[in-house]
């Protein structure tokens, strides 16, 4: 039995791991058709051919594709991210503080938002039907249906320019006191977590409506258990499955699909940094963003599928 | 001695889709004493489950008690509230579910929902409860008591599930268990174990029950009174040698009738006196099952093991057999749907392509195959006129007034109203479900039916019903059927031949007639004689052979 789970548990971590390899080939391939020499582009349009002729055989451009891959997977593996093209210094470098930046938000959106939307699911689903449940489905089908750089910038309208409460960027400032971090992150955690909420509540509801409609749960109330009870101890342990997955799904939004609320805050954030390096036609760093947000969505996914795996008894 | 439960006049009303309100339980009282069991009997939809549950003051979602009071031990259940009433849940009156295999949280062990009940209402500290769960699991002759707890529900078998959801109801020492079609989910060889620990377990303990089945011979081993139900009536009221011995009301007449069907008489052999037909479907050797083939060329999971019959033309062969034991899987490999492994299957005398896609449409159409459950195999969204019209078209290019002509007479052959076909199929009842699924089939001018357990899921005075059309059918249109199920009396009431299965294996076939007599295979014997019988002192009186039940009995 257990030797059957650890063999499911390997098989979604090998599948996790083909998924980054077939990604991170499209990712290359993806880069290598843009149109444009990288030598030409670099060396601007007063470039000599034998300038370019030279940088292209130091850049390894001459060789064949497949080997190119290759060397950059293997440095990829070895933390060797590259030298970016545009300011030469290394990736690795780039990338880290600004990961490190998407990291902080991203982690203190899903603190507040997670807890939130999972409580406003369960008790809607508890009160299914009332006013209340009513009133959380409207909202949330509210909020899915505005963008959310009408949030943001209503936010930065109200807020920063009417009430002068918050400040209207996140960038520069240096953070001294807590309450100063707070007033810092306010507006994106606030406008990050509108987005992502919505999809979190409409799931663990219809999850655990579900398995408040079960016969088990029919059988608990006949034994005399409380709502709550119902709720906490039968029908939540097995709508596990379905919420985890919402929740991973919704977090993986917060690394890659921030360049929105990034750009309004002006925060330096990782999603940022690679539209910059689209711009700048830096493809080792467009290439090595692309390749740290697909490892998180894999992350959080694979991680999502371990606990759905583990929660269910059939499999453990 | 005051009545324990007293029903005075209950009323409950039901919500449907359109918001309007309809009566479904209409002015029922009955009581029950101390220690007594009374049994509510009914086809579904008589309103049996919905009194059951009021004595828990719990109605379905969307139903509510309208009238009337339910008097459980002096307190008004209909007139508590919600708090009150989960004070009584489990500790004065406690649920024996119909499905115990979806009554049990899969998520949870077993042990932690059969104390449940303890825990909830604070009655005795852990390790009691569980020494008394471990109590009940034996005195229920569950195997293992001491370790069964700590297995998760989907660990143990149905029948043993149904027995742990027994002791569930209980631990708390009620005064009333309501038992809801406890029985009804499993083989009829577990239903014996089953029953038989739960009137040892009533017996000892003293308490009161309610006992809700369809099954009147079921409840003849169980109940001290019978109370026959039907649209929300109470038809008749008597002890349980009253009503099986002489019952008053037509209805109860009605339900007794159609409980012991009139066997097919032999006399169909003088059809047969010419020379002896070609026969219309003949298996030799097939095999058949799930998964991979291993390397000896048997699929993983053999479900159905080298079985061969030969069927005549207008004679009926009965396929029975408990859950699992390959008969749905040998009409599904008849009908092209999964092929077989091993073996051939010749129709008229020609082999047939092992897959449907690969048969001629005329071999398609002369063998025809009605599924168990009509509910998921009419497409909800088709009106019964396309339904029926779909073959038509198909198999004999019907089109148009000619088409039309045809479904009306098709309604005519089942005994169908022609406004029917403007109706979807969840418009009308079980019944006439089935008998749109059959005039499907007969659509085809068919000339073999597979019936697949197409009496299971009705009740017994509408599948009785049922086989009459059958046989009325077969006399018409000269068909053969192959009629599987897992109930001897409807294949004894229609078939000829009757071939019984057991773990994929063909181990008997017999005349209909002959089947569980002395000198038959031992699974037959053991299979015929745990059929409950409608005389109240069959199960005590009962004696298997222990050998037997230990060797072919899957607990």
């Amino acid at each position: 039995m257990n030797l059957h789970l650890l063999s499911l548990l390997g098989g979604r971590l090998l599948v996790a791991l083909l998924t980054l390899l077939i990604v991170s080939f499209v990712v290359f391939c993806a880069t290598q058709i843009l149109p444009g020499d990288v030598a030409e582009v670099l060396l601007g349009q007063a470039a000599t051919p034998e300038a370019v002729a030279g940088l292209r055989a130091a850049m390894h451009l001459n060789d064949p594709a497949i080997l190119r891959f290759f060397r950059w997977l293997g440095g990829m593996l070895t933390g060797d991210l590259g030298i970016s093209y545009a300011n030469n210094r290394p990736i690795a470098e780039l990338v880290a503080g600004r990961l490190g930046n998407s990291l902080q938000l991203a982690a203190a959106t899903a603190l507040f938002s997670v807890p939130i939307a999972l409580a406003l699911g369960i008790t809607s689903a508890m009160l299914r039907g009332s006013l209340y449940d009513r009133s959380v489905t409207m909202a949330t089908i509210t909020v899915i249906s505005v963008p959310e750089f009408m949030i943001a910038t209503a936010g930065v309208l109200i807020f920063a320019v009417w009430l002068k409460w918050l400040p209207a960027l996140s960038f520069a400032r240096d953070v001294h006191s807590f309450g100063e971090m707070l007033r810092i992150y306010a507006m994106p955690v606030f406008t990050l977590s509108f987005v992502i909420s919505a999809q979190m509540i409409r799931m663990s509801r219809a999850a655990v409506v579900e398995a408040l409609n079960t016969p088990y749960a029919e059988m608990a109330q006949l034994k005399g258990a409380s709502r709550p009870r119902v709720v906490l101890r039968h029908a939540l342990p097995n709508a596990l499955g379905p919420i985890v997955n919402a929740v991973a799904l919704s977090l993986s939004y917060l690394l890659g699909g921030v360049i929105i609320v990034e750009t309004i805050f002006n925060y330096p954030g990782i999603a940022k940094l690679m539209v910059d390096a689209v711009a700048t036609r830096d493809l080792p760093l467009i290439q090595s963003c692309a390749m740290i947000f697909c490892v998180v969505y894999l992350l959080l996914i694979t991680t999502a599928d371990v606990i759905a795996i583990l929660s269910n008894p059939k499999l453990r | 001695m005051s009545p324990l439960v007293e029903i005075r006049d209950l009323k409950v009303e039901a919500t449907t889709d359109a918001g309007r309100r309809v009566e479904i339980i209409k002015g029922v009282s009955f009581e029950i004493a101390p220690g007594e069991i009374v049994a509510l009997i009914g086809e579904s939809g008589s309103g049996k489950t919905t009194i059951a549950l009021t004595l828990l003051g719990y109605t379905r979602a969307g139903c509510r008690i309208a009238g009337g009071s339910v008097s459980v031990d002096g307190r008004d259940m209909a007139a508590l509230s919600e708090k009150e009433r989960a004070k009584v849940r489990g500790v004065d009156v406690a649920y024996v579910p119909q499905s115990a295999a979806a009554a049990f949280n899969p998520a949870q062990r077993i042990m932690d929902q059969v104390i449940e009940i303890t825990r909830i209402h604070q009655l005795m500290p852990r390790p009691a409860a569980e020494a008394k769960a471990v109590e009940l699991f034996k005195a229920l002759s569950l195997p293992a008591p001491e370790s069964i707890g700590s297995r998760y529900p989907h660990q143990v078998s149905g029948g043993q599930l149904q027995r742990l959801s027994a002791a569930m109801a209980l631990i708390g020492d009620p005064k009333v268990v309501i038992f809801d079609e406890p029985t009804t989910a499993l083989d009829v060889t577990t239903q014996i174990e089953v029953l038989r620990a739960f009137k040892s377990v009533m017996r000892q303990s003293r308490m009161a029950g309610v006992y809700v089945s369809h099954d009147l011979a079921v409840v003849a081993q169980i109940a001290d009174r019978i109370v026959v139900l039907k649209g929300g009536e109470i038809q008749e009221i008597g002890t349980t040698e009253q009503i099986l011995s002489a019952p008053k009301h037509p209805y109860t007449r009605e339900l007794l009738a159609a409980f012991s069907p009139v066997a097919r008489v032999a006399a169909q052999a003088a059809a047969t006196a010419s020379p002896p037909p070609q026969p219309v479907l003949e298996l030799d050797a097939v095999s058949a099952g799930y998964g991979r083939l291993q390397p000896n060329g048997k699929p993983l999971m053999l479900a159905v093991d080298a079985v061969s019959f030969k069927l005549e033309r207008g004679r009926n062969l009965g396929v029975i057999g408990e859950s699992g034991c390959g008969k749905s899987t040998l009409a599904r490999t008849i009908a092209g749907i999964l092929p077989p492994s091993s073996g051939h299957i010749r129709f008229d005398g020609r082999p047939m392509a092992p897959l449907a896609r690969d048969r001629t449409p005329e071999e398609l159409r002369k063998l025809q195959i009605v599924f168990q459950s009509a509910d998921t195999a009419l497409n909800p969204a088709q009106s019964i006129e396309d339904i029926l019209g779909r073959p038509l078209a198909f198999y004999h290019g019907l089109r148009g007034p000619a088409r039309d002509a045809r479904i009306d007479r098709l309604l005519d052959l089942v005994h169908l109203p022609r406004a029917l076909k403007h109706r979807l199929p969840g418009e009308l009842s079980g019944g006439q479900k089935q008998r749109v699924n059959l005039a499907r089939a007969l659509a085809a001018d068919p000339e073999l039916v597979l019936c697949d357990e197409i009496t299971s899921a009705l009740d017994t005075v509408v599948a009785a019903a049922i086989i009459e059309l059958l046989k009325e059918l077969q006399r018409e249109l000269g068909l053969s059927y192959l009629f599987i199920s897992h109930d001897l009396t409807t294949v004894q009431a229609i078939c000829d031949e009757v071939a019984v299965m057991y773990r994929g294996v063909k181990v008997e076939q017999l005349p209909a007639d002959q089947v569980g007599k002395a000198g038959g295979h031992p699974y037959a014997r053991l299979l015929m004689s745990s059929v409950p019988k409608l005389d109240p002192s069959w199960l005590d009186t009962l004696e298997r052979d222990p050998e037997l039940v230990a060797a072919f009995s899957k607990r």
